[in-house]
Parts: C-alpha cells; sequence; structure tokens
C-alpha cells in the first residue's frame, strides 16, 4: 500500500493525538490517504489497554520532578516510555488498502523496524510470542496499536539515543522485567534522530510495499 | 434481533478482551457507532454497531474473554 508521511519533530504527546484524530478522521471521510506520521516525544509514560498502574515503579512526585507526564492511550499493550531520544511512528493506515487482519498489521510493523536497523548493520529480530523487537534479549522498539473502522493509530517506538534509556528504569516496560537498548548502544557511534528519519519511511515504503511474515 | 459477533481479526487470533462498552444497556445505537472496544495482543479494536436501535443485552462484559464468533450483545433494530 502507498501512504504519505509527515514529520511532527518534537512535540507534546497529547497534541499528536490530536494530529493521529485528524488523519483518522480524514482517512474516514474520505478526504485523507493512509498517513506515516514521525515526531519524539517530551518525556511522557503511557498506559496502554492492559496496563498495570503497579508497572509504574516511581511515585508521582517524583516523575512530575523529572517532568514525566503520565497519560492513559487508546492502545493495546501495558506501559511504555516515550522521549526525546526516541523516534515514534504513528501508521495512521486504512487496512482496507492493505490487508485486515491485525496479526499480519503487527509482524508487518515489526518487518518495518528490523529492515530500518538492518540499514545500519543491526540484525535485530523478533521474539515470538512478544511483540516488539528485540536486540539479543534487549528490547530496542516497543508496539502497541489501535483500530477504528480498520483504520491504525499509534504505532511505533525506536529506541535511538542512548541517553534517554535511563527514565526507562522508572518503569517495568510492557508488564515485563526487561532491558532495554538503543540503536547508539548497538552502532557504539552518535546518531541525530533527524538524519535517520527518512531512512525509517523508506523502510515503511519497503515493507508495505511488498509484506512478508 | 440482531446478534453482535467477534469477527475474523486476523490470522492467529482466535480471541480477545472486551475492554470497554460504549454504551449501555437499553441505550440507543446508531449504525456505524463505535459499541465495544477489545483487546488482543498488542492492539485495542473498535467493533461498530452493525445495525441502528437499541442495545438490548450485553452477553460479554468489560474484562471477559470472547472467541471469534462468539455473541458479545445483542441489539434491538428501530
Amino acid at each position: 500500500m502507498e501512504f504519505e508521511a509527515i514529520d511532527l519533530g518534537l512535540i507534546d504527546y497529547r497534541r499528536a493525538e490530536g494530529r493521529q484524530e485528524e488523519t483518522f478522521a480524514a482517512i474516514k471521510g474520505r478526504k485523507g490517504r493512509s498517513t506515516l506520521l514521525l515526531c519524539q516525544h517530551h518525556p511522557v509514560i503511557t498506559l496502554g489497554r492492559s496496563a498495570s498502574i503497579n508497572n509504574i515503579l516511581v511515585p508521582e512526585k517524583e516523575l512530575k520532578k523529572k517532568g514525566i507526564d503520565v497519560f492513559p492511550a487508546r492502545r493495546g499493550g501495558d506501559v511504555t516510555y516515550h522521549g526525546p531520544g526516541q523516534l515514534v511512528a504513528y501508521p495512521i493506515f486504512n487496512l482496507d488498502d492493505f490487508r485486515k487482519d491485525i496479526y499480519f498489521f503487527l509482524r508487518t510493523l515489526e518487518s518495518a523496524v528490523i529492515e530500518f536497523l538492518a540499514g545500519f548493520g543491526v540484525n535485530a529480530q523478533r521474539c515470538p510470542p512478544l511483540t516488539g523487537v528485540w536486540m539479543d534479549k534487549e528490547k530496542i522498539s516497543s508496539i502497541g496499536i489501535g483500530i477504528r473502522n480498520w483504520i491504525t493509530f499509534h504505532g511505533v517506538s525506536i529506541n535511538i539515543k542512548k541517553d534517554d534509556l535511563g527514565n526507562f528504569q522508572a518503569i517495568r516496560p510492557c508488564g515485563m522485567d526487561i532491558q532495554v537498548t538503543s540503536l547508539e548502544s548497538c552502532l557504539g557511534n552518535n546518531i541525530e534522530i533527524d538524519s535517520v528519519k527518512e531512512d525509517l519511511i523508506n523502510a515503511f515504503r519497503k515493507v508495505f510495499a511488498d509484506p512478508q511474515t | 434481533m440482531t446478534k453482535v459477533y467477534l469477527p475474523e481479526l486476523g490470522e492467529n487470533i482466535t480471541k480477545a478482551t472486551v475492554s470497554y462498552w460504549f454504551f449501555q444497556e437499553g441505550e440507543k445505537v446508531n449504525e456505524k457507532d463505535d459499541l465495544v472496544e477489545l483487546t488482543t495482543d498488542k492492539a485495542t479494536f473498535n467493533l461498530p454497531s452493525p445495525c441502528s436501535g437499541r442495545l438490548a443485552q450485553i452477553i460479554l462484559h468489560e474484562g471477559d474473554t470472547a472467541n471469534v464468533g462468539e455473541v458479545l450483545g445483542i441489539l434491538e433494530e428501530g
């Protein structure tokens, strides 16, 4: 399937939700096309529909001191963290133009992330039955989506900068006792997020044009 | 009476958890309104109402697990 790509830059989580809603409404009303929204967020912990509040390990007062917001999110999955060191992709895709199959869509998102990382020589993997992308048992990318009228929203986060990983200690990511890693950690050198956005868009285009799981 | 079934959601997905009913029993519903949200793996999925009418009965409540093909609720058309 084809889509347009829009970079929202560094954006407040709630504003990005608003942009997702606008894009969704345009697609549902047949006035817009499938769109991949890219962005980075200010530090925020989000809770999906399966989230347990016990998976936030730090008191709210302390999170506020660190400047970390906490919001519920209408997506699947448990707790996750987003920060400026991550590249976040929200595919607002009309699955009428792809395949109405939640499992296949999740696997294709994983394929897009794996393709993106492979471009840097990083051989990331799936870890079935878990959803997400891993590098040697450390999680490098989390996925959580919502679907209404077979149009997708929310999506994928990829850890790029290693300095931002410390805030993951405030949560049990995805409700599990796991370690996280980043593209910088894997490569051992500095990566500017702006320089890799086009690579992620190209990975999505390649995988969604010819999906295989 | 129209039964609301959990539809096919994709390969390897045989069940989902009812996470949120948008309407209470007795309330009026329009066709294509978001009727009930289900959660599976890392996805939430909104099931639209198949017709306009009244939500006569909720059979599977929030927190219940539904198998594909199972009846979630019943709508009274009109």
